[in-house]
C-alpha cells in the first residue's frame, strides 16, 4: 500500500522541503467570496444549465431544478469566479489552493439531479486551482504554490442512524461511499492536484470509507499522491459527531500514513486549540488547522476579524503547534494575508517519522 | 534507529497498549459461539438485549469487545453488521475499541465496514497459503485495523512451540516485508489447546505455548500475543473453581513469558495468590507439565473444589502472620470482620493519630475495593460486605479521633458530602442505603436522611451541613413527581448543589424531560449502585465537572429532541374507539365462579418457613445488582461464585430469622359481588345481579385505566374493569383483594444490625422480607384459587410455574401497569380494613408500611391477563378526574408518568 511511489516525485520532495522550513498557508473560506457575487438562480445556471438542467447531457426527469446553492457547479457555469476567489487567496499569501469541490460526489450531487457531472467537476476543479497556482508560481518560482483535492463529508454519515426509532439503521453503505469517492479522487489527480484532503471530516467512517478508496485507487493508478486530512469537532464537547475524540480520531485515520492531519470548521481558532494541541502530541504527520472565524453569530454569520483571529493562531505558531494553517466557514483573502503575517515569524512543528511516540 | 512504537486503537476513544497495561481484557461475552445466552438473543433477533452484553462487559472492565456470529442457522455476515452498527450508536459501549472475530473473511470484511475506530481483526492466517493471507491483510491495513495473526499454516494448526514460533515468524517477515504492516499492529496468537485431556500429547500444551510466547516476544518486542484462555481448561467443564484455577495459573506463567492480551472472562478469574497452596501446586504441575501423573493427581483433589468458592477460601490463616496494614487491607478486600478490631487496634497503637489509621490502611484498602469494583473484579455484596468491616474499624476509632479533635481541632478530610433521601411519600430504601455504602467506602461522607423526607428538610440540611451533592431516591411512581417538586424547589430557593436522581422507577428520559429542565445546576440520573461513585466523583472534581455535566447535558438535550420528535405510528386512540374496542367474552354463556370464602378472611400469622418454599429469588439477586435467572446464575461464570455466597448467606439468615422469629406475616383477603360499568367495578355488599333495577348500591367503585394504543382490531384495548361482567349482563360476578406483610418486627433488627455497622446483614434482611411478602402473596393467590375462592381445586405447579404465571387469573397490584393510579390502593385498603388487619399503613404518596408488604385486586376469568395500560390521552385524563372527583391538576399530578402530552 504506503509502499506504492509517488505519482510525482519532485512535486512531494518540493512540498515536504516547504513544510520543513517553515509553516506554510492554506486558503480560506469558498462560501464567504461566492456570497460576495450575490448570484441568482440564472447566475449559478449560467449558459449550459440556463434550463434548469445540464443541456449537455440527456435529461431523464421532469421539470427544472433550482441549482441556486450548488456551489461546486459554479466550475463549470461560471469558472472565472472561482478561478477569481483562487487567485485572491494566492495573492494573499496561500501555498495551498483547494479545489472547490466540497460537493462533488455522486451522494451530493443527486440533490440536483446531477450525478454525472462528479468527474466533469472534479476534473475542471482541480484545472482551474492548477491554472491558478502555476500562473502565481510563475511569478515567484522559488515558492511553489500546490493543489489540493478536496473530498468532503457528503450529506450523509456511515456511523451514525438517521431514523431515532433504529439506531442499527444506516442511509449509506461504506462501499457505496467508497465508490463515490473513488470517482471523484480519480478526476481530482486526473485534473492535476497535488495532493488528497479528506476534509470536514464529522464522521470517522466516511473518512474511512474515502480512505478505503484512495488506497484501491493508488493501487489501481500505480503510485499515489500525498493524503491530507482534516477532521470537524462539532461543538464544545471536544468530540467530532459521530462521537470520537480528537486523539480517537486521528488513530483511526493514521493507517494511510497522512501527509497531514488536522481539523477544521464548526469552531474558531480559540475553541480548537486544546484539541490541535492533542494532535500535535501524538500524530506521526504534519499538523494543520483552518477554523473557522469564530462561532456564527444568530444571523449565521462570522465575525471574527482578521486580526482577532490572526491573534489566536499566532499562540498556536509560538508554541509550535502548527505545520499548515488557513482558514475555513468566514474567512476572506483579508483573514488569510493576516494570518500568513502573523505565523511569518515562528518555526513549524518539529516532528520526525523516527521519534513521534516512540517508546 | 530502532524504537517500539506503540498500539494505537480506538473506539470514540483512544486505548493506546503501553507496556504498564501489562495485561489487555478482551470482552468474550458478545460471541456466539462462547456464549449460549448470546447466541440465544442473536437467533431470537433480541438485538437490544444482546446489546446490554456488550455494555456489560465494558461496564466490567473488558478494554476491547470480541463480536463473533460464526454459527450455521445465522445469517452472519447480517448479524455482524447490525450489531456492530448497534453498538456503535451506544457511546457507553462504543468508546472501547472492537475486534471483529470470524473464521470467514466476508463476516469479518461486514464489521470492518462499520468501524469507525481502529479495531482488530481475529484473525487471518496462512492455511490457505501467502497468496490469500497477504491479500487479506493488505484489506485489513486498508480498513484501518490491526490483526490477530494465528499460528496456522498450510499443513495445520501449530502445536508445538518450534511450530508455532516458525510460523508466526514467517507471517510476520511476509506482513512487514511484503506489506510494510506496522509490527505494533501484528497480534500472534499461537494457539492455546486443552491439558490434562488425558491424552499424553496434550501435557505439553500450556508449556508449548508459554515457550513460544517468550520466544516471539523476544523476537518480535513490538508485536503482542494473545489467545482465548478459556480453551486450556476445557477438560476440566463442569468445575468452575478449578478451571478458574488453571486459567489463572496459566496466565500468571504466559503474562510472565510475554502473553499481552486475552480474550478472557475478567470478572471470573481467580487470584493467583489466592489459591489453596495443594491446589495451586497441583494445577502448577499440570500447566507446567512437571510431573507425568500431574493430571491424575489433580483429578483426585478436582472434585473437592468443585462446590464453588466457599471450599477454597476455607484456607489457612496464613494472612494473619502478615504486617498489620496487610491484615487490614486483606479483611477489606475479603470482606472479613472478625479480627478488624484487634487489628485497627493494633495500627492505632502504632500511629501517631488515630486518624492516620482511616486516611492510611483503611482508606488504601477502601481504594483496593474501589478500583476493584471498578474494573468488574469484585461484585456489590462483596462491597457491601468491605464496608462493613470498614465501619467496624471506624466505629473502634471514633472515640479516640473525639478525644484527638478535643485536642488538636483537627478534623479528617473526605472527597464530599453527600445528602441523600427518599423522597416524601415513599418509605424504599434497599436501593439508596447501598448507594450510601458504595459511596462512603469511597471516602464521600454521607448523611442519609431515611425515609419519607420531605423537601424543605431536605433543603435545610443541605444547606445547614454545606453538602456537596443532593441524593434523591424513590421506588413508586408518585415518587417521580415528588423528585420534580423538589427539584423546582431547588431551583426558586436559589440552591447550586449538583442533585443525583435514583431509584428503580426513575429513568435517563424522566430526568431528562420532568426534573434536569426544572434545575440550572448539574442534574443527573444514576443508573444503579455502580454508576453512584463515579458519578459523584465526577460532579465533586473540578477537572471532572464540566465536561461530565457537558456531556449529561448533551445527552439529555438529545432525550428531549427525540422525545420532542417522536415519530408517529405511537400515537394514541381517542378514549371512545379504545372503548369500543374492548375485551369481551359471551357473558351469557360464561358462568363465574362464587368463592368459597366470600367476605373477608384474616392470616394474622402466617408460617414463614411454608413462604420461604415460595420465594422468586431473582429480584434478589437484582437487589444485588447480580444480574442472571435462578438457579443459573450461581454456575454463573462471571458473578456464580458472588451469587452462591450471597445465596448461602441468604439462606442462613433465613434459617435464623425463622427460628427465632424475627418477623411476623399477617395477611387480608376479601371477596365481594361486583359488576363493570363503563371502565369501573362496582363492589355490592350482597350478591344479586339486579339487572334492571339501577337501585342496588355499591360499597364502593373501584376506577380503572384504560390501554389507548392503536391496535389492529383483533387486539383489545384493555382495562382491569372488562374482565367482571357487565352490570346489565344479568350475570352475578366477583372481585377480590389482599394485602400482607412479611415485615413487621423488622426495624428492631434492622436497627440492631446498624448499631453493629453491619449494613450487608441489614440490607439482606430488607431484602429478605421483601422476598417473604412477595412470596407470601404468591402462596395465598394459590390457596385462593384452590381453596378460598376455588375455582381451581385440582391445581398443581411447581414454583417455576408459579413465577411464570402459568395459572388462571391475576393479581394487579395498585401502582403497578395494569392499574397504575396508587391512590386506589386506598379504596382497596377500606374494603379490607386492611391497617386494622395487617397493621399495614398507608403513606401520603400511598406507600405501603412496612415496605415488606404486597397488596392487590384478584381477578378470576380465564382470560383474564396482565397488560401496560402505558399512556393516556387528556380526555382520559379528564374522564378519570370526573369518576374520582378530582380537578384536572391533582388527576395530572397522580398520572404524571403516564401522561401522553405535556400539562399546563
Amino acid at each position: 500500500m504506503s509502499t506504492l511511489p509517488w505519482l510525482h516525485p519532485d512535486r512531494v520532495a518540493l512540498l515536504e522541503k516547504g513544510l520543513r522550513e517553515r509553516i506554510m498557508i492554506l486558503d480560506g473560506g469558498m462560501g464567504t467570496m461566492l456570497q460576495g457575487h450575490q448570484l441568482d438562480e440564472s447566475g449559478y445556471r449560467g449558459d449550459r444549465f440556463s434550463a434548469g438542467h445540464d443541456s449537455h447531457h440527456e435529461h431523464d426527469h421532469p421539470g427544472e431544478c433550482d441549482l441556486k446553492g450548488n456551489n461546486d457547479l459554479l466550475l463549470l457555469s461560471q469558472p472565472e469566479i472561482i478561478r477569481g476567489v483562487h487567485e485572491a487567496y494566492l495573492r494573499a499569501g496561500a501555498d495551498f489552493i483547494e479545489t472547490n469541490t466540497f460537493n462533488a460526489t455522486r451522494v451530493s450531487q443527486a440533490d440536483y439531479h446531477l450525478e454525472h457531472l462528479v468527474p466533469e467537476l472534479n476534473r475542471e476543479g482541480a484545472r482551474i486551482a492548477r491554472e491558478a497556482c502555476d500562473a502565481m508560481t510563475a511569478l515567484t518560482p522559488d515558492r511553489p504554490r500546490f493543489v489540493i483535492g478536496v473530498l468532503g463529508p457528503t450529506s450523509r454519515t456511515a456511523s451514525i442512524s438517521p431514523d431515532v426509532n433504529d439506531p442499527g439503521f444506516r442511509n449509506v453503505s461504506f462501499e457505496e461511499l467508497a465508490a463515490n469517492y473513488t470517482e471523484a479522487a480519480r478526476a481530482l489527480i486526473e485534473g492535476g492536484a497535488d495532493t488528497i484532503m479528506v476534509e470536514t471530516i464529522f464522521d470517522t467512517l466516511n473518512a474511512k470509507a474515502a480512505l478505503f478508496a484512495l488506497d484501491q485507487l493508488f493501487f489501481v493508478l500505480g503510485g499515489r499522491v500525498p493524503v491530507m486530512i482534516s477532521g470537524t469537532i462539532t461543538d464544545r464537547s471536544g468530540r467530532t459527531l459521530s462521537g470520537q475524540t480528537a486523539e480517537a480520531f486521528y488513530y483511526s485515520v493514521s493507517h494511510i500514513r497522512p501527509l497531514s492531519v488536522g481539523l477544521n470548521c464548526a469552531l474558531g481558532a480559540a475553541d480548537l486549540r486544546p484539541h490541535v494541541q492533542t494532535l500535535a502530541n501524538v500524530a506521526d504527520s504534519f499538523v494543520s488547522t483552518h477554523p473557522n472565524a469564530g462561532l456564527p453569530n444568530a444571523f449565521g454569520e462570522y465575525d471574527e476579524t482578521p486580526e482577532q483571529m490572526a491573534d489566536v493562531i499566532a499562540g498556536f505558531a509560538r508554541d509550535g503547534l502548527l505545520n499548515i494553517v488557513g482558514g475555513c466557514c468566514g474567512t476572506t483573502p483579508a483573514h488569510i494575508e493576516a494570518i500568513a503575517n502573523a505565523v511569518q515569524p515562528y518555526a513549524p512543528r518539529a516532528w520526525s517519522k523516527d521519534t513521534a511516540s516512540a517508546a | 534507529m530502532n524504537t517500539i512504537r506503540y498500539t494505537r486503537l480506538s473506539g470514540l476513544e483512544p486505548l493506546i497498549l503501553t507496556p504498564d497495561l501489562n495485561f489487555i481484557n478482551v470482552g468474550e461475552r458478545t460471541n456466539v459461539t462462547g456464549s449460549a445466552q448470546f447466541r440465544k438473543l442473536i437467533k431470537e433477533g433480541r438485538y437490544e438485549e444482546a446489546v446490554d452484553v456488550a455494555r456489560q462487559q465494558v461496564e466490567s472492565g473488558a478494554q476491547i469487545i470480541d463480536v463473533n456470529m460464526d454459527e450455521g442457522l445465522i445469517d452472519s455476515e447480517a448479524a455482524m453488521t447490525r450489531y456492530v452498527n448497534l453498538i456503535s450508536s451506544e457511546p457507553d459501549i462504543a468508546r472501547v475499541p472492537i475486534m471483529v472475530d470470524s473464521s470467514k473473511w466476508s463476516v469479518i470484511e461486514a464489521g470492518l465496514r462499520c468501524m469507525q475506530g481502529k479495531g482488530i481483526v481475529n484473525s487471518i492466517s496462512m492455511k490457505e497459503g501467502e497468496a490469500l493471507f497477504l491479500e487479506y491483510a493488505r484489506k485489513v491495513r486498508q480498513y484501518g485495523a490491526a490483526v490477530v495473526v494465528m499460528a496456522f499454516d498450510e499443513a495445520g494448526q501449530a502445536d508445538t512451540c518450534e511450530r508455532k514460533v516458525e510460523i508466526c515468524s514467517r507471517a510476520y517477515e511476509l506482513l512487514t516485508g511484503e506489506l510494510d504492516f506496522p509490527p505494533e499492529d501484528i497480534i500472534f496468537d499461537p494457539n492455546i489447546f486443552a491439558v490434562a485431556t488425558g491424552i499424553e500429547e496434550h501435557n505439553n500444551y500450556a508449556v508449548d505455548f508459554i515457550e513460544a510466547t517468550r520466544e516471539l516476544k523476544k523476537r518480535f518486542p513490538a508485536s503482542h500475543i494473545s489467545g482465548g484462555v478459556s480453551n486450556v481448561s476445557f477438560s476440566f467443564r463442569g468445575n468452575n473453581p478449578v478451571r478458574e484455577a488453571i486459567h489463572s495459573v496459566f496466565l500468571y506463567h504466559a503474562i510472565g513469558a510475554g502473553m499481552d492480551m486475552g480474550i478472557v472472562n475478567a470478572g471470573a478469574l481467580a487470584i493467583y495468590d489466592d489459591l489453596p497452596e495443594e491446589l495451586r501446586e497441583r494445577v502448577e504441575d499440570v500447566v507446567l507439565n512437571r510431573r507425568p501423573d500431574g493430571t491424575e493427581r489433580l483429578l483426585e483433589i478436582a472434585d473437592k473444589y468443585r462446590g464453588g468458592k466457599e471450599t477454597v477460601v476455607v484456607e489457612t490463616q496464613a494472612w494473619r502472620e502478615k504486617p498489620v496494614r496487610e491484615r487490614l487491607s486483606h479483611a477489606l478486600v475479603h470482606g472479613i470482620d472478625q479480627y478488624v478490631v484487634e487489628d485497627t487496634e493494633e495500627a492505632r497503637q502504632l500511629s501517631s493519630r488515630p486518624l492516620d489509621v482511616i486516611e492510611g490502611p483503611l482508606m488504601t484498602g477502601m481504594n483496593h475495593v474501589g478500583d476493584l469494583f471498578g474494573a468488574g473484579k469484585m461484585f456489590l455484596p462483596q462491597v457491601v460486605k468491605s464496608a462493613r468491616v470498614m465501619k467496624k474499624a471506624v466505629a473502634h476509632l471514633i472515640p479516640f479521633i473525639e478525644e484527638e479533635k478535643l485536642r488538636t481541632g483537627d478534623a479528617g478530610k473526605n472527597n464530599g458530602k453527600i445528602v441523600l433521601a427518599t423522597v416524601k411519600g415513599d418509605v424504599h430504601d434497599i436501593g439508596k442505603n447501598i448507594v450510601g455504602v458504595v459511596l462512603r467506602c469511597n471516602n464521600f461522607e454521607v448523611i442519609d436522611l431515611g425515609v419519607m423526607v420531605p423537601t424543605q428538610k431536605i433543603l435545610d440540611i443541605a444547606r445547614a451541613e454545606n453538602a456537596d451533592i443532593i441524593g434523591l431516591s424513590g421506588l413508586i411512581t408518585p415518587s417521580l413527581e415528588e423528585m420534580s417538586q423538589v427539584a423546582r424547589e431547588m431551583q426558586r430557593q436559589d440552591f447550586h448543589v449538583p442533585l443525583m436522581i435514583g431509584g428503580a422507577t426513575t429513568s435517563r428520559a424522566h430526568t431528562a424531560l420532568r426534573i434536569e429542565p426544572h434545575y440550572k445546576a448539574p442534574t443527573v440520573w444514576v443508573k444503579d449502585a455502580s454508576r453512584a461513585v463515579g458519578v459523584a466523583q465526577s460532579l465533586v472534581s473540578k477537572d471532572l465537572v464540566e465536561d461530565f455535566i457537558a456531556k449529561v447535558r448533551a445527552d439529555y438535550a438529545e432525550v428531549r429532541e427525540r422525545h420532542r420528535n417522536r415519530g408517529p405510528g405511537k400515537s394514541l386512540v381517542p378514549l371512545s374507539k379504545a372503548r369500543a374496542q374492548r375485551w369481551t367474552c359471551d357473558w351469557a354463556a360464561y358462568e363465574p365462579p362464587t368463592p368459597k370464602a366470600p367476605g373477608i378472611t384474616v392470616f394474622a400469622d402466617y408460617d414463614l418457613a411454608e413462604l420461604r418454599r415460595y420465594i422468586d429469588w431473582l429480584p434478589f439477586f437484582n437487589a444485588w445488582e447480580l444480574a442472571g435467572k435462578f438457579p443459573a446464575i450461581l454456575t454463573d461464570e462471571v458473578v456464580g461464585v458472588q451469587a452462591t455466597e450471597l445465596y448461602n448467606d441468604a439462606q442462613r439468615m433465613l434459617d435464623k430469622l425463622i427460628a427465632e422469629k424475627w418477623l411476623t406475616a399477617k395477611g387480608v383477603i376479601g371477596f365481594w359481588p361486583a359488576a363493570h360499568h363503563g371502565d369501573d367495578i362496582e363492589v355490592y355488599a350482597e350478591p344479586g345481579t339486579g339487572t334492571g333495577t339501577g337501585k342496588r348500591k355499591p360499597i364502593a367503585t373501584l376506577r380503572h385505566l384504560r390501554q389507548q394504543v392503536d391496535k389492529p382490531v383483533e387486539r383489545p384495548d384493555f382495562c382491569l374493569a372488562d374482565f367482571v361482567a357487565p352490570k346489565d349482563s344479568g350475570v352475578q360476578d366477583w372481585v377480590g383483594g389482599f394485602a400482607v406483610t412479611a415485615g413487621i418486627g423488622i426495624d428492631e433488627h434492622v436497627a440492631r444490625f446498624e448499631a453493629e455497622h453491619d449494613d450487608y446483614s441489614s440490607i439482606m434482611l430488607k431484602a429478605l422480607a421483601d422476598r417473604l411478602a412477595e412470596a407470601f402473596a404468591e402462596r395465598l393467590h394459590e390457596r385462593v384459587r384452590k381453596e378460598f375462592w376455588g375455582y381451581e381445586p385440582e391445581e398443581s405447579l411447581d414454583n417455576d410455574s408459579l413465577i411464570a404465571e402459568k395459572y388462571r387469573g391475576i393479581r394487579p397490584a395498585p401502582g403497578y401497569p395494569a392499574c397504575p393510579e396508587h391512590t386506589e390502593k386506598g379504596t382497596l385498603f377500606e374494603l379490607l380494613d386492611a391497617p386494622a388487619n395487617t397493621t399495614i399503613e398507608l403513606t401520603e404518596g400511598y406507600a405501603m408500611y412496612p415496605t415488606a408488604a404486597v397488596s392487590g385486586w384478584y381477578f378470576s376469568h380465564p382470560e383474564s391477563q396482565y397488560f401496560v395500560v402505558g399512556r393516556l390521552t387528556r380526555e382520559q385524563v379528564d374522564d378519570y378526574a370526573k369518576r374520582k372527583g378530582w380537578d384536572r391538576t391533582e388527576a395530572e399530578r397522580w398520572l404524571a408518568p403516564y401522561l401522553d402530552y405535556d400539562p399546563d
